[in-house]
């Protein structure tokens, strides 16, 4: 069960705003899924390893070795507002 | 009559590694450039881009740790740290959490706790209202500084004052800059201080609510900083109230501690083991490379300076001058007193740097066995350094050796008293002060080659005191 | 011309031109002009000319890829589906793509996709959903379905797409051709707008199995880019098998029973007679943990895709909604803007499993699980040379029949999920129909054992003799 709070909290964290009846929807579908998903507490995992990667691949190292950066004006080119060769925000101060 | 309260810091350092590639892509470091020309789809969190790790970055770490004595981890992984803000590109830091490259270790009297790698973040410029933080509507990001390589180095709450931690970290930064790792510029931010503060009633081993005070860019702030918050706490917890967990700015101009507090939420960074990146192992090459990289460090330095009989206070001076303290090593093997060898050396740097470190531990030999005066060695010295040969030929030659003729002295002094009467008769009067004339005119008589000891002890016998 | 030029395979296509009698242009403006005319909704940018005689001495002779929205391709819409990233151009090209360029397959255009990958159906597409061409009421399946139709249709010779936990699979088998999903590393992830990191994987979609043998042996190998990457331990061959001898095929009790509609499982055992009168056997086995594999993939997939999709801020590029008067409000209003629903939901879930207090029970948990389900295919493979099952537990459905219930939606990965949980290679052939709809045959192997995949793969397809010329119509 994850309550409306819940939602509002999680929904802060990562960003979303959430109209009310977003909210109301989303609280009744993630309680639906995690109802499933609940399932897995039942399996005895006692000392089972996590596996976060699959495939074991040997370290990968890069030299350090410089390479050209790229072309401001490309990159600035996607921003949605560009002001003194930068990418502007509101000020988190502000 | 109240609690004796004692500080309980521990120091978390930021230390910008050397390298000359960020952390995760091929961007030259930035030093200065024209915003956001040192960025490429990695550093900027273009969809897609997927980091590769530095290897150097991961050898200074490794140098790092050894010089803080850590256990270095066979095996270490990067993590994700989420959170928001402009100047973090992805909405996550790559760093280490629970696994990291070094673990415990030490350096003085401070423990350390942990020893990571991670990367740096954008620089966030204020615009309108003077660049001040307060105020100003609209920010700009320069994303040169995004992923260029950190260390973040963690200490035990083992410091006890702001002056502890002052010094501590002037050893630190020593420590880092003759490794080679970093510059160490604080006022250039590659090397930032936040301080942990708590108190604690003297003799408890408990700790109290602490305050985190946050990014203090000079050592003079440090000291001062952590003065002031301790003072802060102390006076909150005599007037009964309790101190709470926040984190604290400290304004050098008004010496006022404010929270920072103000706007972000409780922190939930969802750490998670970063899946773009495979598990780090340290290849044996790269170990013994590392190892072989570092040199003799200021502490281990200072502390061989004082077992062969070195005040700690000059045995610390030498070791943070590396290029003085060579010298002062080949010195060693003939000085008959380290003490007075390194007093040489300390008093007259750029001379002694220039003569021939044996013979500089010759002449502090001469003076021990009071064949020269402390006011010839310095001539003798300067021949060395322009001209090199042996100190005792240059003595002789020279003519500077210490009179060891008490009577040619005492005649000397004599007419020295005869030709300053006024002096002495302030003499005699109980002014000592008035005796510099008498000694100033027999060393010139004897070209310095008087001791000034004796010297007085002869005039207070003449004059009968 | 042009029909008898859309009748061709990729490989066949290639020899064609090779041999002098067909231009690579003309092969590509047939595609081209089918591509444009397009009324699946399969594709989100099509070329507007014909490049110049492309690569036809190259290995892959100049017939064009049809490449999922989600690549990069520098100078070109690469919108992952989202209207988040409308209208942004990479500056940038995905190193899959790169490779298949210079290996002489000129992009053709990017098609339509779920939303970041996150979907079973493709209608989770910002850009509306796509069309099945066996049905236009039903869909192609997702999250690479635009691919698959487009595929299907005869709109492409071939295409890439991504599979997470079953988007090139099933689609492939929900549109009746051939898709693999390689072991996690064969392929550069460099270039790929990430979904869930430790699963994404690029695969083939094709009209037949040497197609995707064809176009595999040029998207693999290690890459400085992607640490996760490996080299491929061996060539990848063209298949030839004919017979099954001495093979041993595995039937996972778990995924071969109970969920799987009637007509599928009828279909998947009639593909199992055809095996037998190849020369191979048939083993009733157990994958004890299949069962829990939607449930680990709907923890660590969001988990990962909420930290994957947090870069999309409004800052650097991309959409940043207009109405908002503060730091705060511009990322909330501008993540709500533009992700859609099923995004989101995810995102929820993801940041969920992974806030304090959580992690644990969800996340540690997602990851233990994860560890069984590979321990329970190590031990298979000890038995068996592959495991197979039907690609999905259904056939197309229609437009629409899952939207309002997510968990619905998600079980049409329960037989493809615990594949990339493993990290394991794995391919669907269609096997015939059902109620006039394709079904799909799934073959899953241990790591890097791709070619031997593929062989049987072959030996099957030729017996099987799956006629999908009704799609291209
Ligand atoms: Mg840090
Ligand atoms: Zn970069």
């Amino acid at each position: 069960m994850i309550d409306r709070d819940q939602v509002l909290h999680v929904a802060r964290l990562a960003r979303l705003e959430l109209s009310e009846e977003e909210v109301e929807r989303m609280s009744g579908e993630l309680t639906g899924i995690l109802r499933h998903i609940e399932k897995i507490g039942e399996l005895d995992l006692e000392g089972v390893p996590p596996t976060s990667h699959v495939v074991e691949v040997a370290t990968a190292l890069r030299p350090d070795e410089p390479r050209p950066s790229w072309p401001r004006e490309e990159l600035l080119d996607a921003a949605p507002a560009v002001r003194d060769d930068g990418f502007e925000v509101p000020s988190p101060q502000a | 009559m109240s609690v004796q309260w004692e500080p309980v810091i521990g120091l978390e350092i930021h230390v910008q590694l050397d390298t000359r590639t960020k952390m995760f892509c091929s961007c030259a470091l930035s030093f200065g450039e024209p915003p956001n020309t040192r960025c490429c789809p990695v550093c900027l969190g273009l969809p897609g881009a997927l980091p590769v790790v530095n290897a150097k970055a991961i050898e200074y770490g490794l140098m790092i740790g050894m010089a803080l004595e850590s256990d270095l981890a066979e095996r270490s992984i990067f993590h994700r740290k989420n959170y928001f803000y402009p100047d973090n590109p992805k909405a996550y830091q790559i760093s280490q959490y629970d696994e990291p490259l070094c673990r415990g270790g030490r350096l003085g009297d401070v423990r350390i706790h942990r020893v990571h790698l991670e990367e740096d973040a954008a620089k966030l410029v204020h615009v309108g209202e003077s660049g001040r933080i307060h105020g100003s509507d609209a920010s700009i990001v320069d994303f040169n500084r995004c992923g260029t390589p950190l260390v973040e180095i963690v200490t035990e709450p083992d410091v006890r004052s702001g002056e502890e931690a002052r010094e501590w970290l002037q050893l630190l930064r020593e420590t880092l800059r003759q490794l080679g790792v970093s510059d160490v510029d604080m006022s250039q931010g590659s090397l930032r201080c936040d301080a942990n503060i708590s108190i604690r009633p003297r003799g408890e081993t408990g700790f109290g609510t602490k305050t985190e005070l946050k990014n203090m860019n000079s050592f003079a702030f440090i000291e001062r900083g952590i003065k002031a918050e301790v003072a802060r706490q102390i006076e909150i917890v005599d007037g009964g109230r309790e101190v709470v967990q926040e984190t604290l700015h400290f304004d050098p101009r008004t010496e006022r501690i404010t929270s920072l507090r103000s706007k972000e939420e409780a922190h939930d960074y969802r750490y998670f083991p970063e899946p773009d990146l495979v598990p780090i192992r340290i290849p044996a090459d790269m170990l013994e490379s590392a190892r072989a990289a570092i040199p003799e460090l200021p502490a281990a330095r200072a502390a061989r300076y004082e077992a062969a009989g070195v005040s700690a206070g000059n045995a610390r001076d030498l070791a943070f001058r590396p290029e003085l303290a060579v010298r002062f090593d080949d010195a060693l093997p003939v000085a008959d007193s380290a003490q007075a060898t390194a007093a040489l050396f300390l008093n007259q740097p750029e001379v002694a740097a220039e003569a021939e470190p044996r013979a500089v531990a010759e002449v502090s030999n001469l003076v021990g066995r009071r064949e020269l005066t402390p006011a010839n060695a310095r001539r003798v010295l300067e021949i060395l350094a322009e001209r090199g040969g042996d100190p005792a030929e240059v003595v002789a030659r020279e003519g500077l050796g210490a009179m060891q003729d008490g009577d040619a002295l005492e005649a000397i002094v004599e007419a020295a008293l005869a030709a300053n009467g006024d002096a002495a008769d302030r003499i005699r009067a109980g002014n000592m002060k008035a005796i510099g004339p008498i000694i100033g005119h027999v060393m010139r008589e004897t070209k310095g080659r008087a001791d000034g000891g004796e010297v007085t002890r002869l005039v207070r016998a003449k004059l009968g005191l | 011309m042009s029909d008898e030029i859309l009748a061709l395979t990729a490989a066949q296509a290639g020899e064609r031109i090779r041999a002098g009698e067909l231009r690579s242009s003309e092969v590509f403006e047939a595609y081209r002009e089918r591509a444009a005319a397009d009324e699946l909704n399969a594709f989100l940018w099509v070329a507007e000319d014909t490049p110049a005689a492309a690569g036809e001495d190259a290995p892959l002779a100049g017939v064009p890829l049809a490449v999922k929205d989600l690549f990069c391709t520098e100078g070109v819409p690469s919108q992952a589906g989202s209207r988040i990233l409308e209208g942004y151009r990479p500056p940038y090209t995905a190193t899959v793509v790169r490779r298949l360029r210079d290996a002489g397959a000129p992009l053709l255009g990017k098609t339509n996709q779920d939303e970041f990958a996150m979907g079973s159906s493709n209608e989770n597409s910002a850009y509306g959903p796509v069309r099945n061409p066996w049905d236009r009421t039903r869909v192609p399946g997702g999250s690479s379905g635009g691919s698959a139709a487009a595929v299907a249709a005869g709109m492409a010779p071939w295409a890439i797409g991504t599979d997470t936990g079953g988007s090139i699979r099933q689609p492939a088998a929900l549109s009746g051709i051939v898709g693999m999903k390689p072991t996690y590393g064969a392929v550069s992830r460099y270039g790929m707008i990430a979904f869930a990191s430790s699963l994404d994987q690029a695969g083939p979609l094709t009209r037949d199995v040497t197609d995707c043998a064809l176009l595999f042996r040029h998207m693999v190998g290690q890459d400085p880019c992607d640490s996760t990457s490996l080299a491929f331990p061996e060539e990848v061959r063209l298949p030839t098998a004919e017979r099954l001898d001495g093979i041993r095929l595995g039937v996972p009790e778990e995924l071969t029973g109970e969920g799987i509609e009637p007509g599928v499982l009828e279909n998947f055992h009639a593909t199992l007679d055809r095996a037998r009168e190849l020369g191979a056997t048939t083993h009733p086995m157990r994958l004890p943990h299949a069962p829990h594999g939607l449930s680990a993939y709907y923890i660590i997939a969001p988990a990962e895709a909420s930290a994957n999709l947090a870069r999309y801020d409004g800052v650097r590029y991309g959409l940043r909604s207009d109405e908002y008067d503060d730091l705060l409000s511009m990322y909330t209003r501008t993540r709500h803007d533009g992700f859609g629903p099923e995004v989101r939901r995810r995102i929820m879930l993801g940041t969920y499993a992974l806030s304090s207090g959580y992690y644990d029970a969800y996340y540690g948990r997602a990851q233990q699980v994860r560890t069984k389900i590979a321990d329970d295919f190590r031990a298979a493979f000890r038995e068996v040379d592959f495991v197979v099952t039907p690609t999905s537990p259904g056939v197309a459905f229609e437009l629409g029949a899952k939207t309002d219930d997510p968990w619905a939606m998600y079980l049409n990965d329960y037989c493809t999920v615990p594949v990339p949980l493993a990290g394991l290679p794995a391919i669907s052939i269609p096997s015939g129909l059902s109620e006039g709809l394709p079904v799909g045959f799934q073959v899953i192997g241990p790591a890097f054992s791709e070619n031997r995949i593929m062989d049987a793969a072959y030996a099957l397809e030729q017996v099987i003799g799956f006629d999908g010329s009704a799609a291209r119509a």
